[in-house]
């Protein structure tokens, strides 16, 4: 077309984005890759293709990575981060720095090269992938350099294993490694086959960064390799993003292993739109929530939730939008679409419209190339939350719409999935908006936008999106533990059954104590509790699966704790204590009798319990939040909430104070805990109950269990409506509540067969405050 | 900046007249539940107006193409206190030939003008004289502009007198403590009784965007405007401390679409002040493209209120012609 049919057309025209410093860069490696580990690259070796989805031209050959492979990569990580460790937050916060700083001055190649071998618009891998990913590295130099004398307390896990996705390469590279290094681990990072090239750039970038050798090693492959690193016995801790079906597969590969675990999963994400709201921004967020990156993003606002009043001018307005949206080639600079990752996703987009779309109205913009992985726009409405497409993730430019009447209803529905990643709340209405946030099931709520992300604000999941975050303090966690001292803990069993049993006073009934009833156990059946001396001191329920049914329904149905204030949390915690410190000579006697320890000793656990009390009652109003600083106008507000329903088996060894070291953390935060109390000596629970009876805990809250610890483990932490295990047994447990937690991906807390001091502060502290809480990231930007 | 103007003839008819006779938006009567649930996220529309210029370039022949028509939409506009006849008529010299016309043939476009030349009252006369024969519409503000203060009655009978001398596009200013105090029914009441005072001239509404406090007024005032019988709703007076920008012209085009939809009439869009740059001239285009489709990339229906837009735009069609970076006196000056 010429300059006079143009001036009539106004058509945009193509404004390609050059390839040719990326190919060439390819072209210099004869496009052929081995793997990077201990500071140089392996000669390449058999391998796979790597492809260009939007031409399927070939734009390397990259090398499978053997057992060998791996060994190697984990032995020079291994070698590596001792020293790392030592070197010292400046240290590392020097190479940190570098590290941002080589990724700007290499930014178009990176953005270029990602956009080549994943299909994204350059657009996005140039103003948000790699920007992005430069951000990341800045801020976690600044981790590197405040982590003595801002976490004193942390250590490094050690070698890290990190797996990441195809749909945002150095992105999810930079959010695994970025933290891991700060904190002075080492890595193992293996990329998607798919999309492992700018990974390898960046390893060039680690090079030219001087990083010591082994710090950073990537292997090349494809899930086999994944699958080597998740099984290798030298790695500390395993990171992954993905699908949650590997996530899956992952959590009962490691448990019982001693590796950490980070799993970042898929989503459903819900966009609601209220009646209230900037229709024409709401309609223009969608673009940025479904069609950015394809849809192919694990937090896609991929479920839109209308208000029935506004919804059919909501879609129009949608569909009239979605006509502009441009399709093509991915270089080009004027693209709204690229090209879908590979056409293995392309065929699995495919079949899920197919088959579900026939539910709803499938509506589908734009014109796609002929040739490519593309997919057009779609939007499917008229479904209802029982619809295929409204529950599974499509991860796809597909976006399915339902509608609601009232905000309790949007709640509802929105919270009406398997997962729990993200949402969009889009409303004028600062009260309206204020109040949804929390009620959202999800690790990151934005208010009036969508995919909003930041070093600095938390990112990550609940329910079966997974658990752990990344970005922020928070974020830090996931690759640093507590420095606690911790020992070797013995199975303890119950004094054995006298010959001759010697028979005190009135006997006394010891009842489950669920839902603030005492309940006789399901199954009917108790186990007499001696005392060392021979001495019958009562029976103890034995509770079975439906006892933890019981336990978990009543939990689940005393939700209002959570909303409770914390000044009121707090008050009846320290109530609780007057009401023990009333019977600390009952509680005194009670341990002695059981454990036969001397009653000074009894006595301390008394008072230390009491101290405890108080300890958690202090927290309940003091742990803030905090509001992050974040590049928007606006406040990312990290919210601690309660994690749900806790699941915790006591300590064996301390029977009042365990007790009370995992119930009031748990309490404190708004949790509500189903407790198995101490295996052999489950009577100062069972006394314990009518302590709480006395001191206004309302009903369901807490729970108390008695019984095997062995037997109920995977019930409880197989339970798909509990939110967390934990675990302070003696009895070896760990494996099998991290295997079984696999089921609705829960998160846990093990102790895997070691024991702290009850009566140290290793019995209390942040620690506890992490494992009771998750971080909500909710954006909220403002201006008028 | 050269002062001996060249008045060379214009030679050849424009290649197009702006008017594309769209039928003129009559108003409706005020619809305040309307304009009550009207609401305009900040921060979103920010967003979308932050993230446009990178979603939308023209490159090459396009970013002729577009430069060119960018031309033709431009109101090429003098409102100054030294304002003199002479002035006035190199002004409009450069509206007839916007563009040297060895560029134009390198190009192979035939002749273009500026979509209207945009002066005070006084110099109308002047500019009607200097644009006779050549379909270019004069363009007067009005009614106490910039400030819009002066006695109703003199406002309305301002208009009145320019419609007398001669121009056929009114640029009023409305009371912005209407819409500060949000007095809907008096913002309509004033802008439909200028509309009346127009008569067959088509009326530009100035909402004066810069100090109506938010987007949500302006958004509001764009809709009242247009109920009241606006031709067009433009941004500023260029008097303002802020005038055009992206996000205020987002959520007026939004306006106009919804008007559109409510009504069917299409109501056209001005951004005026502080508009300098060629690149930033393609993002409005590109931004009414996207949201309002191609028919609104027509001087009927599209204004640039500009006085150094053109300059910057000849220097870059210059090297799109040559391959090398043009200087500002190698083209006549307006």
């Amino acid at each position: 077309m010429n300059v006079s049919d143009i001036f009539r057309t106004m058509d945009y025209g193509p404004a390609p984005e050059s390839d040719a410093e990326a190919q060439a860069w390819l072209a210099e490696r004869n496009r052929t890759f081995g793997h990077f580990i201990n500071g140089a690259f392996t000669a390449p070796g058999k391998g796979f293709e790597s492809r260009n989805p939007a031409t399927g031209e070939r734009l390397a050959t990259l090398t499978q990575a053997t057992q060998e492979d791996v060994d190697a990569a984990v032995a020079a990580a291994r070698r590596a981060q001792g020293k790392w460790a030592r070197a010292g937050g400046h240290e590392r916060a020097k190479y940190l720095y570098a590290l941002a700083r080589l990724v700007q001055k290499n930014a178009r190649l990176f953005a270029v090269l990602e956009t080549l071998d994943n299909g994204k618009p350059i657009r996005e891998s140039r103003d948000i992938d790699i920007p992005l990913v430069a951000r990341h590295f800045y801020y976690h130099a600044g981790m590197a350099q405040l982590m003595e004398a801002e976490l004193p307390d942390a250590e490094p896990l050690g070698v890290c294993g990190q797996i990441i996705p195809w749909n945002f390469p150095l992105l999810m590279l930079a959010w695994k490694v970025a933290p891991a290094l700060a904190t002075g681990n080492t890595v193992v990072l293996k990329p998607a086959e798919y999309t492992s090239l700018t990974a390898l750039l960046f390893a060039r970038m680690c090079q030219e960064a001087g990083l010591p050798r082994g710090v950073v090693n990537i292997v090349t492959g494809d899930g086999r390799v994944g699958e080597m690193i998740v099984a290798h016995p030298d790695i500390d801790k395993i990171a992954f993003t993905g699908s949650t079906e590997v996530g899956r597969r992952i959590r009962e590969a490691t448990a019982g292993s001693g590796k950490a675990l980070t799993l970042e999963l898929g989503g459903k994400s819900p966009y609601i739109v209220f009646d209230d709201a900037d229709i024409d921004s709401a309609v223009e967020g969608l673009v940025d929530a479904i069609w950015f990156n394809q849809g192919q993003v694990c937090c896609a606002g991929s479920r839109l939730i209308v208000q029935e009043g506004i919804a059919e001018r909501f879609h129009e307005k949608l569909k009239a939008r979605m006509q502009g949206l441009r399709i093509g080639n991915p270089l080009d600079k004027c693209i709204d679409i690229g090209a879908v990752v590979d056409p293995v996703q392309l065929k699995t987009i495919t079949e899920m419209v197919e088959r579900g779309g026939k539910e709803g109205e499938v509506f589908q913009a734009g014109q796609i190339p002929n040739q490519g992985c593309y997919y057009p726009p779609t939007l499917i409405t008229g479904l209802e939350p029982a619809s295929y497409l409204m529950q599974e993730e499509i991860f796809g430019p597909v976006l399915v719409s339902t509608t609601f009447r009232t905000p309790a209803e949007a709640v509802a529905l929105a919270n009406n999935t398997r997962y729990g990643l993200a949402a969009s709340v889009w409303t004028e209405n600062v009260n309206l908006a204020l109040d949804m946030a929390p009620r959202l099931v999800a690790g990151v709520v934005w208010v009036n936008a969508t995919n909003l992300f930041d070093a600095a604000a938390g990112f990550g999941g609940v329910r079966e999106s997974g658990f752990g975050r990344e970005g922020g303090w928070e974020g830090l966690r996931a690759y640093t533990r507590p420095r606690v001292a911790t020992r070797p803990l013995k199975r303890i069993a119950p004094a054995p059954v006298p010959d001759e049993a010697e028979i005190i006073g009135l006997d006394r009934t010891a009842k489950l104590y669920i839902g603030g009833r005492q309940v006789r156990p399901d199954g009917g059946y108790s186990r007499p509790v001696f005392s060392p001396r021979g001495k019958l001191l009562g029976h103890a329920p034995l509770a079975n699966r439906k006892d933890i049914r019981n336990a978990v329904e009543a939990a689940r149905g005393a939700g209002g704790w959570a909303g409770a204030t914390a000044h009121l949390r707090a008050q009846i915690i320290y109530y609780i204590a007057e009401n023990l410190s009333a019977r600390a000579d009952d509680f005194t006697a009670r341990l002695h009798d059981l454990t036969g320890v001397h009653a000074k000793t009894a006595r301390a656990e008394v008072e230390c319990a009491i101290r405890r009390l108080f300890t958690w009652a202090a927290w309940a109003d003091k742990y803030d939040g905090a509001a992050r600083a974040v590049p928007i106008r606006g406040v990312a507000l990290a919210m601690n909430e309660p994690v749900g329903v806790i699941g915790a088996f006591c300590p064996d060894e301390a029977p009042l104070l365990g007790l009370i070291s995992v119930i009031a953390p748990a309490i404190a935060m708004g949790n509500r805990v189903v407790a198995v109390a101490s295996e052999p000596w489950p009577l100062a629970a069972t006394d314990f109950y009518q302590v709480l009876d006395t001191s206004d805990v309302p009903p369901g809250v807490v729970n108390i269990l008695t019984g095997s610890h062995e037997e109920l483990a995977p019930h409880l932490a197989g339970h798909l409506d509990v939110d967390t295990v934990w675990s302070f047994s003696s009895s070896d447990i760990s494996a099998v509540i991290e295997k079984e937690s696999a089921g609705n991906l829960k998160r846990s807390w093990v102790n895997n067969g070691r024991g702290r001091d009850w009566l140290s502060p290793a019995g209390e502290g942040r620690e506890f405050l992490a494992h009771a809480t998750e971080v909500k990231t909710v954006w909220v930007p403002y201006g008028e | 900046m050269k002062t001996d103007t060249q008045h060379s003839p214009a030679g050849t008819k424009p290649a197009q007249l702006p008017q594309l006779h769209e039928q003129r938006n009559p108003g409706m009567e005020l619809d305040l539940d309307w304009v009550a649930a009207v609401q305009a996220n900040t921060s979103a529309i920010e967003r979308r107006a932050a993230t446009l210029p990178g979603r939308r370039t023209v490159k090459k022949a396009y970013q002729a193409a577009w430069l060119l028509k960018a031309v033709t939409c431009i109101d090429l506009t003098t409102l100054s206190g030294d304002d003199t006849p002479g002035r006035v008529r190199r002004l409009c010299a450069k509206a007839r030939q916007p563009v040297r016309a060895d560029i134009l043939e390198a190009l192979g476009m035939g002749p273009i003008t500026t979509g209207a030349v945009c002066v005070y009252h006084e110099m109308v006369p002047t500019a009607v004289e200097a644009l006779a024969g050549t379909g270019i519409p004069v363009a007067a503000v009005s009614t106490g502009f910039p400030a819009g203060l002066s006695p109703f009655r003199l406002r309305v009978e301002e208009i009145r007198e320019s419609v007398a001398a001669g121009a056929s596009e009114i640029d009023i200013v409305i009371s912005r403590r209407h819409v500060l105090l949000g007095n809907w029914q008096a913002l309509y009441d004033e802008v439909r009784s200028f509309r009346e005072a127009c008569g067959e001239a088509h009326m530009k509404a100035i909402l004066a965007t810069g100090e109506l406090g938010s987007l949500r007024n302006v958004a509001r005032a764009s809709l009242v405007c247009m109920m009241a019988g606006a031709d067009f709703i433009k941004t500023s007076t260029g008097k303002e401390s802020v005038n055009a920008t992206l996000p205020v012209s987002l959520t007026m085009i939004r306006a106009i679409r919804d008007y559109h939809r409510r009504t069917g009439h299409r109501v056209g869009y001005k951004p005026a002040g502080g508009i300098s740059k060629a690149k930033a001239a393609l993002n409005y285009l590109a931004m009414m493209r996207d949201e309002l489709g191609t028919r609104w990339l027509e001087p009927d229906l599209f204004r640039f209120g500009a006085s150094s837009l053109l300059g910057d735009i000849e220097r870059q069609l210059e090297h799109h012609v040559t391959g090398r970076y043009s200087a500002a006196w190698r083209h006549p000056a307006g």
